[in-house]
């Protein structure tokens, strides 16, 4: 794995103006498998993965994309590699649902050569796995926030790329849309074989979903591994200043984080209170 | 696009094509003297030397409305253009003082160092519009909140305002030299010379092949600089040549008939309506149906209280100035 990462930070530092955010970071994403990126707000999450897709130049240090700096490659050559989701991402007033989902084949078309067979495959490829056939022709803005999420998912997957960047897709959605949503990702990861780094904010959904999670605390990896080296009191109390229990999931044996406020008192102790 | 809206789209572009066409000859034919279409088509497919139509058709009326297609085409791509990349849906060039500046340069031009009619003029045109949009954004950008569409809007009236309060003051100040100013002021296609058209001629044409080219780009960056970039555009690169074809096209317009207010921002929006989002589709249609608006504003300029003429930019300015306000309602 470590060989043939297809992603890689060495010595990263990324930030804004004179601000650093991201510092001096080394990490490897793994083949395969969904990686995700957690930590408090301002930690850098998000400004890592926008270094990942070369959105963000870095300060000092370098992004390997499959196995070469990611600044040697033409800009629409990242976008057939690498594809990434933005957080909150808006689409103009009146696109419809293919014509979004068309713009993930602009990377693969020239000026001369604009719409190929190939491309319509890819398109219904991706609206195929994305369930959004019955929405083709309507309006992407008259949906809702999970189809719009599942819209806009599928714009990147038509981009067929063997690395997806998500950030943060889930937000907004209703609990039950946001489970759907990232089991559709694992199933894309798992049954299609591709790549892929969120940034998630819910912990919970990392622990469940996530092969590894990354968590980062003032733009530098704290931990890093499976969810149950990860998610652990003791991390959540240095990182994220939170004092939680963690228990397994009963079914998956997955990790999951019960957070406590400071003056919670726990039911033996008011029972034994009440005597 | 699938198979079907390509061919809706491919229809409806013709269609436009053909209704600019009616126009085009329409225009032609309204004036002092009425020419019946017939003629006018005759004197532009078969002109008889000695016919006396027919070299009214040629040499003086067929200029004026080969101005109305080109300005309005200019200025609605630019428009467009505008909209699609800095994602504001009112930007256009005489709101965020491209326009402004060219008709101050080219005052400046004309008046100070005589240059009317040579190839100077879209130049100085092109440097004041280019000129006119950087100060519009600087202030905006230094206003609290940065360039918000209001902010912008604001800095653009106020830019707007001061520059043709000092046109105004030099035109006062000097009659003779700036007499022919007053009507190009309000944005006007009468007495425009040919060769101004023909120096101002290359502009057009770069103008619009470049926003053709850039138009996929552009569609991708009206879904956000970073999706646009996600989906390997070079999001520098596809704005600077916007800047200049917007900028290009501005001078070209201003060149020829002077301030044509609002063309800009009614037309794209317009088109948007029937085509969409995709701007390979609104740039192309933004070109018809602008060439289409010019020209018919410019055969109501004329006959609306004939004999008397109003300037064809105080026609577009009153029907445009609602759809403004709609749009401030609606989208800001």
């Amino acid at each position: 794995m470590t060989t043939s990462s297809p992603l890689t930070a060495s010595g990263l530092s990324v930030g804004y103006g004179d601000t650093t955010i991201v510092k001096n970071i080394d990490l490897e994403i793994a083949a395969g498998q969904i990686t995700a990126l957690v930590g408090p707000n301002g930690c850098g999450k998000s400004t890592l993965l926008k270094a990942f897709a070369r959105i963000l130049k870095p300060k000092t240090g370098h992004v390997m994309l499959q196995g070469r700096p990611i600044t040697s490659y033409p800009t629409r050559e990242v976008a057939t590699r690498l594809a990434i989701l933005p957080q909150g991402p808006v689409a103009p007033e009146g696109l419809t649902v293919t014509e979004l989902v068309a713009q993930g084949r602009l990377p693969h078309q020239t000026l001369f050569r604009q719409w190929s067979p190939g491309d319509r495959a890819a398109v219904e490829r991706a609206m195929d796995m994305t369930d959004l056939a019955e929405f083709a022709d309507r309006p992407v803005h008259s949906l809702s926030g999970g189809q719009r999420q599942r819209c806009w998912l599928a714009m990147v997957l038509a981009q067929d790329t063997p690395l997806l960047l998500l950030d943060e897709p889930t937000t907004f959605l209703d609990l039950k849309v946001q489970v759907d949503l990232m089991a559709l990702l694992s199933r894309i990861v798992h049954e299609d074989g591709r790549t892929m780094v969120l940034v998630l904010h819910e912990l919970n959904l990392a622990a469940a979903f996530a092969d590894r999670i990354v968590m980062m605390r003032e733009g530098e990896i704290v931990a890093e591994g499976a969810g149950a080296e990860v998610i652990c009191p003791d991390q959540l109390r240095a990182v994220f200043d939170l004092r939680s229990d963690v228990i397994a999931d009963p079914e998956t044996g997955r990790p999951v984080c019960l957070p406590r406020t400071p003056d919670h008192v726990p039911m033996h102790a008011l029972a034994a209170a009440a005597e | 696009m699938n198979a079907t809206r390509t061919i809706f789209a491919a229809t409806g572009f013709w269609l436009c094509l053909g209704g600019v066409g009616l126009a085009f000859l329409w225009h032609i034919s309204v004036g002092a003297k009425a020419i019946p279409l017939g003629v006018v088509w005759q004197a532009i497919a078969a002109p008889q030397v000695g016919v006396f139509d027919h070299v009214v058709v040629r040499d003086l009326r067929m200029p004026r409305a080969i101005f109305a297609i080109s300005v309005g085409a200019a200025l609605s791509v630019a428009g467009a253009l505008m909209q699609g990349v800095t994602r504001n849906p009112l930007a256009e060039p005489g709101i965020l003082g491209l326009m402004a500046g060219a008709t101050f340069a080219v005052i400046i031009g004309i008046g100070w160092f005589g240059l009317a009619g040579t190839a100077y003029v879209p130049l100085f045109a092109a440097i004041g519009a280019l000129i006119g949009a950087i100060l519009v954004w600087t202030i905006a950008s230094a206003a609290p909140g940065g360039a918000t569409p209001l902010t912008l809007i604001l800095s653009g009236a106020a830019v707007g305002g001061f520059l043709y309060a000092i046109e105004s003051a030099a035109i006062l100040l000097n009659e003779d030299t700036f007499r022919n100013f007053r009507v190009w002021l309000s944005g006007s296609l009468a007495g425009r010379d040919m060769q101004t058209y023909l120096w101002a001629l290359p502009w057009f044409i770069a103008g619009l092949i470049a926003a053709l080219v850039i138009a996929r780009q552009v569609t991708a960056l009206a879904m956000g600089e970073e999706t646009a970039a996600g989906l390997g555009v070079d999001t520098f690169r596809i704005k600077v040549i916007a800047l200049g074809a917007v900028v290009v096209l501005t001078a070209a317009a201003v060149s020829v008939a002077g301030p044509l207010g609002f063309v800009g921002l009614v037309i794209p929006h317009v088109v948007r309506l029937f085509v969409g989002s995709d701007y390979r589709l609104i740039v192309p249609f933004s070109a018809i149906v602008g060439a289409g608006y010019v020209t018919v504003v410019d055969i109501a300029a004329r006959v609306v209280l004939a004999p008397v003429e109003i300037s064809t930019g105080i026609v577009t300015t009153m029907l445009g100035a609602p759809v403004f306000i709609w749009l401030v309602r609606a989208k800001l």
